[in-house]
């Protein structure tokens, strides 16, 4: 039971994502972001996906790959400054972008995956953002609607995983994770460990395997970070 | 910015951080505000990537990908803190458990708007967590120069850029003065040290009431 779960092949396993569907994507800036998922999906150069993910990643790692070779149509994200193929592509036209404040971004994927369709939240009252959306009125205070995201598939790391696609996260690099295993269709996840089924502490567990269709090994994670910062005197 | 503009802007904003508090900071000048904070105090800085408890930055030999603050710096845990997805993070901020947030501003104006995440006709990067923080956090406080490069009041009648939240500043922290945004309007509460209620009102575009205390106005208490 359950052992149908692990993929040995991340070529494989992003094989059916096709031209133009919805991909969530975890990460925060390059911390907690599926390297190998992503790796694939270049190789294979599926392409006009809509990509919802908080970053784009740096102009030669993370989403910034699949960004220079021409395959994101779509992104959906809070802040992209770091990425100056972004910036090309979007000012060309080439690239289409949904901004989205993080919190409304995180709670979009997760009502998507939570089978809510929609919600309200003062986040965005009286900005561009509000431009379009229904506005409600509660106790006297306005809030606009944000749409659930429910995606064809969703890549995601995570830093250990049983055969049932029980996920342990890391640290910060949990982040938007969880959120995209739940709003995938199809929730591909990749991870540092592997382990047999009863391994992990139920108590333990971060995300439900109920949330997750495959599982793969990844090795030699670079792990890449955007800004070292040490303490004074170890600089 | 001139190094001691942000030191006097970080020295007056650390006093909004009491004993007890979970705030979080915004990049640039309120990160600052974090070495400032005296060391006897039990305040966990949110980040919002997920952590509450953020420590130093770590030894060059303890630095970890996974664990970075919301500016994507390396940095470390308190004893105590907790790591938990976005959507928990958010849940945290819009729900109103941060006690204080406090923020850079480009432009605030007199009814405590504030514009902070995009400048037409400059590629836009995107608001992050700002605009959830602004409408979530119990207090805002935002700090930031008195005036532009052009020497232009950054305070206004009305902002004239993008907006990142409508009536949501509590306090403004300037290098010249100190304001509250009240329902009777935006006040002026304090004077930083040598400055005039004169060059105040010359470099400021909102209008605002004065309700300087004796101690606002850097004499000892009565």
């Amino acid at each position: 039971m359950g052992k149908g779960k692990v993929w040995n092949s991340f070529e494989e396993a992003v094989a059916e994502i096709k031209d133009g569907d919805t991909l969530a994507v975890g990460g925060f800036g390059l911390c907690g972001i599926p390297e190998k998922s992503i790796a694939a999906l270049v190789q294979r150069g599926t392409k006009d996906l809509t990509v919802v993910s908080n970053n784009c990643g740096v102009d030669d790692w993370g989403l910034g790959l699949l960004l220079a070779n021409k395959q994101i149509k779509k992104m959906i994200a809070s802040y992209v400054g770091e990425n100056k193929i972004f910036e090309q592509q979007f000012l060309s036209g080439e690239l289409e972008v949904e901004l989205t404040p993080q919190g409304t971004l995180a709670e979009r994927m997760r009502a998507g995956g939570a089978g809510i369709p929609g919600f309200y939240t003062a986040t965005g009252v009286g900005t561009p953002i509000a431009e379009g959306k229904e506005v409600k009125v509660f106790d006297g205070k306005e809030y606009i609607l944000e749409k659930g995201i429910v995606a064809d598939f969703a890549l995601v790391k995570a830093w250990k995983a049983d055969k049932l696609g029980n996920l342990v996260f890391r640290k910060t690099s949990r982040n938007f994770n969880p959120l995209a295993a739940m709003a995938g269709k199809i929730t591909i996840v990749e991870v540092e460990e592997i382990v047999e089924v009863g391994e992990l502490d139920p108590d333990h567990i971060h995300t439900p395997g109920v949330f997750v269709q495959r599982v793969l090994l990844g090795g030699n994670y670079e792990k890449r970070i955007e800004r070292l910062t040490v303490k004074k005197g170890d600089a | 910015m001139m190094a001691d503009t942000r030191q006097r802007i970080v020295n007056r904003a650390v006093k909004e951080i009491q004993n007890g508090m979970n705030v979080n900071l915004g990049i640039g000048i309120p990160t600052l505000v974090a070495n400032a904070i005296p060391t006897d105090y039990d305040v966990l800085l949110q980040s919002e990537n997920g952590l509450l408890g953020i420590g130093p930055y770590p030894a060059e030999d303890a630095v970890d990908p996974d664990l970075i603050n919301a500016g994507k710096e390396t940095v470390t845990a308190v004893p105590g803190a907790s790591f938990f997805d976005s959507a928990e993070s958010f849940a945290m901020i819009r729900g109103g458990h941060i006690d204080l947030a406090i923020l850079g501003g480009m432009e605030v104006s007199e009814t405590g708007d504030l514009a902070n995440w995009m400048i037409p006709g400059k590629m836009v990067k995107g608001m992050g967590g700002a605009m959830d923080l602004v409408v979530g956090a119990k207090r805002v406080v935002v700090v930031m120069e008195h005036v532009n490069k052009n020497g232009e009041s950054k305070i206004k009648k009305q902002c004239e850029l993008p907006l990142t939240g409508k009536g949501v500043v509590h306090r403004l922290i300037t290098d010249l003065a100190v304001f509250d945004f009240t329902d009777e309007g935006m006040q002026l509460i304090e004077l930083a040290e040598g400055v005039t209620l004169e060059e105040v009102k010359e470099k400021t575009a909102a209008s605002f009431s004065v309700a300087l205390t004796s101690f606002s106005k850097g004499l000892p208490p009565l």
